[in-house]
């Protein structure tokens, strides 16, 4: 078995998001980064099915060299060898062809990743992969075993999950409860140090889309506090103010 | 320009949603055209119409599937073709991610998710769209000559005075490659709103002390036709399945109301729902950090103040 698994370099879900220079660049002042948490799933899936199966397991990011401590994260959490192509993820497009250009050759059985960035949240990269690669894609994907060369999906719905079975090669947009994440230990830290990090350049490709500036939310305008014992004017605020009824 | 609606249905209703979807499109563009699959009565389809449109595309052929992300991508570039299309919207869903993606590449489309507000077409076509899981926006720029945009819930009303569409069967060419998906089954709850539908949001923690309790929050949906969700910890320990679990790594949500009961407020559970237009919090713990997301808060016993509020909501409603 053939994986491999694509990473974001993205801020640490508790991160205070602001931006600089009339708002067009994203601050990383004290800004803790980390692997995707969805990709974080797809790639401790691909470590469970490589101990089932065998195989190897390739992580990639499309990144500036600043993302190479959270590649090698990867790499000690169970990658075997990992990628880095070395550019600015500029848009899904973008990231999509760049990802095509190194998958096209390799005989990949299974392209993993997340369901999203927690970025950008697009959740558009897995569909265009497959999409360019001419293979089937699967998001968000919650379950994931390989019979042969079938891979047995649970997705989730709106109100449920699906179940699907695809002829491998497939790319998955990876989410829980796929596989609990993996915490690297002491020996995959050490070894993640030699394993191999290429670095490629970057394939010229156009991107589709621009961010022009980011906008920070609007902020409440102060919470009005009800005593629990007057849930009367909890209804009344429902019906003449927020008017859900 | 020429707009194409991508449109959903569950258990024989278009899902809200999409009619959404639909009157973004007829806000940008005449003649917009849906397109929508499955058994639907005609009632239903009118209110396509309703919501905008002037033409449905119903493909009504019983083998087609309409979950299979191949088939339906395959089909939709077809109607790319057919008629023209520069631009489609399709309203944010499970099947709308895949998708959308999987088309953009198809016909060399700019693609922008989570979209929040029309477009402004002055100086080209710029959308605002939710970015860090709604901590903020990004002003984005599609710079293809074809467009599609996913929306997220909420983003324009549904109309309901235009006329009934012109409704025409349409027979998506499968793809032989398109059969290597094979869809088995869905296992899905039946009659209940579905959470990315629900114009209200009532949401359980781990203050509801087990799931036995869930009583009280299915209670006061039903009071308020609310969908039901529940905090991470909670589907995390098997009290609530995972389709409920709203936050960072769940279902982000977009409703009017969100009623927060019992739930501390972490920063990765406010993300998924820091879009909602009003959000009660209910939380005996006066620290709570969910009361400074909150427009209304309670600091009580939830097991107090639930059936009095359901109560009182009932006799408010009449």
């Amino acid at each position: 078995m053939k994986i491999l698994v694509c990473i974001t370099h993205v801020p640490d879900t508790t991160s205070k998001i602001s931006f600089l220079d009339q708002d067009t660049v994203f601050d990383k002042t004290g800004v803790q980064f980390i692997i995707g948490p969805y990709d974080d799933y797809a790639l401790a899936r691909a470590v469970e099915l490589k101990e089932q199966l065998g195989g190897s397991i390739t992580a990639l990011n499309v990144g500036l060299a600043e993302t190479e401590p959270t590649i090698r994260k990867a790499l000690a959490i169970g990658a075997d060898e990992a990628i880095r192509i070395n550019a600015e993820p500029k848009d899904a497009f973008f990231v999509a062809h760049q990802i095509f250009q190194v998958v096209k050759g390799g005989d990949y059985d299974l392209i993993l990743m997340g369901r999203e960035s927690i970025d950008f949240n697009g959740g558009q990269v897995h569909g265009m992969v497959g999409e360019l690669l001419g293979i089937p894609s699967v998001s968000p994907v919650m379950h994931l075993d390989i019979a042969g060369n079938v891979a047995k999906l649970s997705r989730e719905i709106e109100g449920g999950k699906e179940l699907l079975e695809v002829a491998l090669p497939i790319v998955a947009g990876c989410q829980e409860p796929i596989a609990e994440w993996k915490i690297p230990n002491m020996r995959g830290i050490m070894s993640a140090r030699s394993k191999p990090l290429n670095v490629l350049d970057p394939f010229e490709d156009e991107q589709k889309t621009v961010v022009e500036n980011f906008v920070m939310p609007a902020a409440k305008s102060g919470i009005k506090m009800i005593d629990a014992d007057n849930v009367g004017e909890l209804v009344d605020l429902l019906k003449n103010e927020a008017k859900v009824f | 320009m020429k707009v194409l609606v991508f449109i959903e249905s569950d258990e024989g209703k278009i899902k809200k949603s999409s009619l959404e979807a639909v009157s973004y499109a007829a806000e940008i563009a005449q003649g917009t055209v849906a397109m929508v699959f499955g058994v639907l009565e005609s009632s239903e389809l009118n209110k396509i119409g309703a919501a905008g449109a002037k033409k449905v595309l119903h493909v009504t052929d019983s083998d087609f599937e309409p979950s299979n992300i191949m088939a339906v991508s395959t089909a939709i570039a077809q109607v790319f073709e057919a008629e023209d299309i520069e631009l489609m919207v399709m309203a944010k869903s499970s099947l709308a991610d895949p998708v959308s993606a999987r088309v953009s590449i198809k016909m060399d489309a700019s693609l922008v998710s989570n979209v929040t507000e029309l477009p402004d077409m002055a100086n080209g076509f710029t959308v605002n769209r939710s970015i860090y899981t709604g901590k903020a926006f990004a002003k984005t720029k599609l710079t293809s000559d074809k467009k599609i945009l996913t929306i997220r819930k909420n983003t324009v009303p549904i109309g309901e005075n235009g006329s009934d569409p012109e409704i025409v069967v349409f027979q998506p060419n499968s793809k032989g490659s398109d059969a290597a998906v094979k869809v088995l089954s869905q296992e899905k709850t039946s009659g209940d709103i579905l959470l990315p539908e629900a114009d209200i949001v009532v949401s359980g923690g781990r203050g509801l002390k087990g799931p036995e309790n869930w009583g009280m929050i299915e209670d006061l949906a039903a009071a308020l036709a609310a969908a039901t969700g529940c905090s991470k910890p909670v589907s995390d320990m098997d009290w609530r399945p995972h389709h409920e679990h709203v936050g960072q790594t769940g279902v982000k949500v977009s409703p009017t109301l969100y009623i927060a009961v019992g739930i501390s407020g972490a920063i990765q559970h406010l993300a998924g729902v820091n879009s909602s237009k009003f959000i009660v919090v209910i939380n005996k713990d006066p620290e709570a950090p969910f009361f400074k997301a909150a427009d209304y808060g309670i600091v009580g016993d939830a097991f107090e103040v639930l059936p009095q509020l359901t109560k009182a909501i009932q006799v408010a409603k009449g």
